[in-house]
């Protein structure tokens, strides 16, 4: 079906807002009477606050107040404090001051007197579950997101069977899963790999800071934050600040990036409000760069054993897997588990066990990174993939397309299926744009120093969800207002799955108003803006909304030119009665609703909607003509993105270093709702995951628990060097069944099928060796050419 | 833990060397020189070091400049490394600083940072820039010389106490060419080559250079011996390894200048950046190199005479390799 707006390239809001400038951010406020307020953050990895000697900071000009760990409710442990006296790592927030200025408060907070009683730490989750190691918390050692928290520690015989690096030392899982007779598919197994691997963590980076400003109004509490969602995040956030949900104005317009860590409500949103409301003053929490390394938040690095049994003929028969995740101090993401499913949709073994401990260290928070723990998986499996396909003789493609999932492909330990899967189609194209079958004579040229390679990768990651609602109304001016509570995580998805509901109605993109950003301007409740879950979540409802307010444009046509709905059609901004031509305009049907009121005009609310749209469309009624509804459309599986990756790289063996020559990504999302925003993605995706595999990593001393990687220079995000020097993208283009106009999400694979392939590239220029680490980084690329071992112990973590 | 906020701190903006020279004598210790400022306002910004006063030089012409008798060159210490990167007498004829100069850190930076900043500017070992109580900061040990240190930067040649490196690029440039830095003071001036500009940490550890307080770096002089062009057989070779093809600092680097007699190379300078506290000459190899063909051969042959001598740490070890294989490319020429 030709599409009016979908497929096509528009220009968002958002593009001009930052260009010009117009764009604030959460710190670009400022409130009649505002102080700025600093963070003052724990010096130790682990420590016990015995006291706070305020007496010194009281007497700097300009101070008017502190927030104390006492002045504030704590979630329940381990859920990440407000404000503590137990700090987990460096940069742990224990008290928020305010001052007049910003200079002011840093001084005042230079004054303040805190006695620390330090205690053990680590910052090496593995080597912590030995029952004679410290343990990163005093009142447990391991949890997560359907996990007890509970103190879980191995023995000293299950660390006698590790072997160093050969095998991980393995005791009993938090939580464990199989499919299939794990032990009957190895025994067929031709070829069986059983390694050990590490995932190093690394930083957002996001460009702005988790900056928050306050202030209370009437009894309305009004935040500016910086967060990928809208809607989504107001009760947790309200929860917080300890108010309903009703009495919290959130302004989040715009999002200078979060890559997940801002895709929740988080603490840091929440501080300024309560200092507010303890001093009675507006309160501006900036969050510098620098500490945004502290106060941010990073991947989940994994420590693990994953054992693979191929038949002879590259099918992946039988995998075992075990995963120890570093949650950081306190309560985080599930990639631990989210890695096993990544595993099991993208190779489709037979038969498959996982285990997985979450462990706590005495790092900073974690939390969801594009591609939570799917990346991961795919940055250590593919290189492996690729190990096998070398070893049984089989061509690197061919034995991706053996394994790889088909259109309703079965994951997990419930064997759920996928609404719609093109990797198969991802990767033929692929392969034809980057030219695989002649690129495969290039492989191993050598020039000079230099040997050329070329790779193969993928990723997956699931790409939407359902049950959340649908608002928008058409004014008596004729223009379309869609509200939208999904947030801005800067990909202006809010607008192109808002085009959604454009399409249904076939209006002009100029007669659409996008109403977002800020709760007062009557926002639905929508999931937030996370796990590549936008494009078909919000096509859908979108799709609700504008199918509401077309059967109500029908039938208000029916009641006023005769016939019954089903005799009427729209275009052209008029709903029409079939054949004649009889109609009127979407303005004067706007009118026309007033009048009719019920639930034309949003008087009348549908019964399942959400309590916040109901709140929103009631607040709206009586304007135009209300369309609203909550997303009931049938689900076929659940939605999945896919992508494919080929690349080409010169190595020179002398410095470890590389050069990406050409990049090729493509795209299983569904139909294609924004070409150029697709095209960033796939660019943007890519970058991110060049540098996950080969660059970044958290560093600290394991002697002291310092961090090393506080800045953009230590954590290396890529510069624009490091980029591929020619960079193509493409979209499968086919349409998922489950959405209404074909469309899914994609961000997140993007990364991980560029991390994989590049990680499978260096494999391949080393003639195979695979590290089982990630990053791969120049040192161990020289260190391994040279014969010498590795600087890093086995499986050691958080290390150079 | 870092903090990025600016303190108070009394700002002198003079426009004439003189006045700087007054204020640099008056204020003395509690007087901080700035040129770009890309590692002061680090310093500052984190209130890990502290000051009373700043002496911002940007505003003095004759700090800024590239000058030529036709013989030597005398560049101006607040020349940024964008002009010396694309300065055509610097090209033709010391393009090892051109090299060098552009390869620091990123466009940005080199716009903004200065040749007397870069070779003055303090060492980037973590631990320090973290503001822990380390020798170089007036403690008593060295956090990243330890059995778990995190030390992959660190330095394989001539530590004493601290194993911090230079991160400088140009500084091995300047060494390799015989350069001088002109240092003035009020009523004075010396001038002080390489060699001794840069402090070993077992002459003084607290400091990376010979500046002393109430003294500012005017510029930097090249003398003609080195000089490319004009029918002199003198052959260059930079290279700098880092992680990420821009803003990083260097994991190893190398500046070479070789004089050459037909095929024969007469003298060679070979230094390496980011091996020791000060930019380290390989002695061994540029003795070896007099009177020998650059080629593969040579090459293989010098690569590993200065490996025994490296003292590596716990994460640091590929840069003995690194360093034999760099030896190569500038003996070969690539």
């Amino acid at each position: 079906m030709a599409h009016k707006l979908l497929g096509q390239d528009f220009i968002p809001h958002d593009v001009v807002a930052k260009v010009t400038g117009e764009a604030k951010f959460a710190e670009d406020f400022r409130v009649e009477g505002m102080v700025f307020a600093r963070l003052l953050s724990s010096p130790y990895p682990h420590a016990r606050v015995k006291g706070i000697d305020l007496s010194a900071a009281e007497k700097v000009p300009g101070y008017v107040g502190v927030l104390l760990p006492k002045d504030v409710k704590n979630p329940e442990a381990p859920e990440i404090p407000l404000l503590t006296e137990e700090p987990g790592y460096i940069g742990a927030p224990i008290l928020l001051l305010a001052a007049e200025s910003e200079t002011a408060a840093q001084d005042a907070l230079e004054k303040v007197r805190v006695d620390y009683e330090p205690l053990a730490f680590h910052v090496d989750p593995l080597a912590s579950l030995h029952p004679d190691r410290p343990d990163a918390r005093t009142d447990g050692n391991v949890g997560a997101t359907g996990v007890k928290f509970q103190t879980l520690k191995w023995t000293k015989a299950d660390f006698d069977k590790g072997d160093h690096d050969k095998r991980m030392p393995a005791g009993k899982a938090a939580q464990e899963w199989t499919y299939g007779d794990v032990d009957a598919a190895f025994a067929k197994a031709k070829y069986v790999l059983d390694e050990t691997f590490v995932h190093a963590s690394n930083s957002h980076h996001s460009m702005e800071p988790r900056t928050a400003m306050a202030y209370w109004q009437n009894g309305k509490c009004i935040v500016h934050v910086s967060s990928q969602s809208q809607s989504f995040i107001t009760p947790a956030l309200a929860g917080l600040i300890g108010i309903p949900p009703t009495d919290l104005v959130l302004i989040a317009e715009y999002c200078g990036g979060g890559f997940g860590s801002k895709g929740g409500a988080y603490p840091l949103q929440a501080l300024p409000a309560l200092l507010s409301k303890k001093i009675n003053r507006p309160v501006m929490m900036r969050i510098s760069r620098a500490e945004e390394y502290f106060h941010g938040s990073a991947r989940l690095g994994f420590q693990g054993q994953v054992k693979l049994g191929f038949a002879e003929d590259g099918k992946l028969l039988a995998a075992d897997l075990y995963v120890i995740q570093e949650n950081g101090a306190c309560q985080s993401f599930w990639d631990f588990r989210n890695a096993a499913d990544g595993l099991s949709i993208l190779y489709q073994p037979e038969a498959m066990r996982w285990r997985g401990m979450p462990v706590y260290a005495n790092s900073p928070i974690r939390s969801a990174q594009r591609g939570p723990g799917y990346n991961q998986m795919c940055h250590i499996m593919e290189p492996l993939l690729d190990k096998a396909a070398r070893e049984l003789k089989i061509d690197r493609l061919a034995i991706r397309l053996k394994n790889g999932p088909g259109l309703n492909a079965p994951f997990g330990a419930q064997r759920e299926t996928v609404s719609s899967c093109y990797l198969k189609e991802a990767l033929e194209k692929g392969a034809g744009i980057f030219g695989w079958e002649e690129r495969l004579k290039r492989n191993g040229q050598r020039n000079g120093s230099k040997v050329t390679a070329v790779a193969v990768g993928q990723a997956f990651h699931p790409a939407g969800f359902f049950g959340f609602d649908g608002l928008l109304r058409i004014l008596p001016t004729g223009k379309v207002h869609i509200h939208t509570g999904v947030g801005n995580l800067g990909t202006f998805s809010h607008s192109s799955t808002s085009r959604i509901a454009a399409e249904v109605l076939k209006l002009d993109w100029a007669d659409v108003v996008i109403e977002r950003g800020d709760s007062r301007r009557n926002l639905p409740w929508n999931i937030g803006q996370f796990g590549s879950n936008t494009n078909f979540t919000m096509a859908r409802t979108n799709y609700v909304a504008a199918m509401d307010a077309l059967s109500k444009l029908k039938e208000i046509a029916a009641k006023r030119f005769g016939g019954s709905a089903e005799n009427y059609d729209v275009d052209g901004r008029r709903v029409f009665r079939k054949g004649t031509g009889t109609g009127m305009t979407y303005g004067d049907a706007a009118k026309q609703a007033i009048i009719l009121g019920g639930k034309y005009d949003g008087h009348e609310l549908p019964m399942d909607i959400n309590p916040m749209t109901q709140l929103s469309a009631t607040a709206i009624a009586g304007t135009g003509l209300v369309g609203v509804a909550k997303d009931n459309l049938p689900m076929n599986g659940a939605a999945a993105a896919f992508a494919a990756a080929f690349i080409e790289i010169e190595m020179d063996l002398e410095t470890g270093r590389y050069v990406i020559q050409d990049y090729v990504g493509v795209a299983d999302c569904g139909t294609v709702i924004h070409p150029a925003g697709l095209e960033t993605q796939i660019k943007s995706g890519a970058v991110q995951g060049f540098g996950v595999a080969g660059l970044e990593r958290i560093v600290y001393d394991p002697q002291n628990g310092l961090p090393a990687s506080v800045g953009f220079y230590q954590a290396k995000p890529p510069t624009y060097g490091d980029v591929a020097r020619r960079f193509r993208v493409a979209g499968v283009d086919l349409p998922d069944p489950s959405s209404p106009l074909g469309t899914k999400g994609i961000g997140e694979p993007l990364l991980g099928c560029a991390g994989s392939v590049l990680l499978c590239a260096i494999s391949e220029a080393l003639g195979g060796h695979v590290f089982n680490r990630t990053p791969v980084v120049a040192d161990m690329i020289l260190n391994h050419l040279a014969g010498r071992p590795q600087a890093h112990g086995p499986l050691q973590v958080n290390c150079q | 833990m870092l903090k990025d906020m600016m303190p108070h701190f009394d700002l002198y903006q003079p426009d004439t060397l003189e006045a700087a020279l007054d204020l640099a004598a008056n204020l003395g210790e509690e007087g901080w020189l700035v040129g770009g400022g890309q590692d002061s306002w680090d310093w500052l910004k984190n209130r890990t070091k502290r000051t009373r006063a700043v002496i911002e030089l940007s505003g003095i012409p004759a700090l800024k400049g590239v000058r030529s008798d036709g013989e030597g060159m005398q560049i101006g210490a607040l020349t940024t490394l964008t002009e010396i990167e694309n300065d055509p007498q610097v090209r033709e004829r010391f393009g090892l600083l051109a090299a060098a100069a552009g390869r620091v850190a990123s466009p940005q930076i080199r716009n903004a940072g200065t040749l007397g900043g870069n070779i003055s500017q303090d060492t980037r070992c973590w631990y320090y820039r973290a503001g822990v109580d380390c020798y170089r900061a007036g403690g008593n040990t060295c956090y990243a010389d330890t059995p778990a240190g995190q030390n992959r930067e660190h330095a394989i040649f001539n530590a004493s106490r601290c194993v911090a490196v230079t991160p400088s690029d140009t500084a091995g440039a300047l060494t390799a060419l015989d350069a001088s830095m002109v240092i003035a003071r009020r009523g004075g001036e010396r001038v002080v080559p390489a060699a001794k500009f840069f402090v070993d940490p077992a002459v003084n550890i607290r400091r990376m250079t010979v500046l002393d307080p109430g003294e500012i770096l005017t510029a930097v002089r090249i003398p003609p011996n080195w000089a490319d062009g004009e029918g002199r057989q003198v052959k260059f070779y930079f290279e700098k390894v880092a992680d990420r093809a821009a803003w990083d600092f260097a994991l190893l680097s190398i500046a070479a200048a070789f004089r050459m007699d037909g095929d024969k190379i007469s003298e060679a300078r070979v230094v390496l950046g980011a091996a020791a506290c000060v930019p380290h000459r390989l002695r061994k190899v540029e003795r070896a190199l007099a009177g020998a063909s650059r080629n593969s051969e040579t090459a293989d042959i010098v690569a590993t005479l200065e490996s025994a001598a490296a003292r590596t740490l716990g994460f640091n070890q590929f840069k003995v390799p690194l360093m034999e294989n760099l030896i190569r490319r500038a003996v070969r020429g690539a």
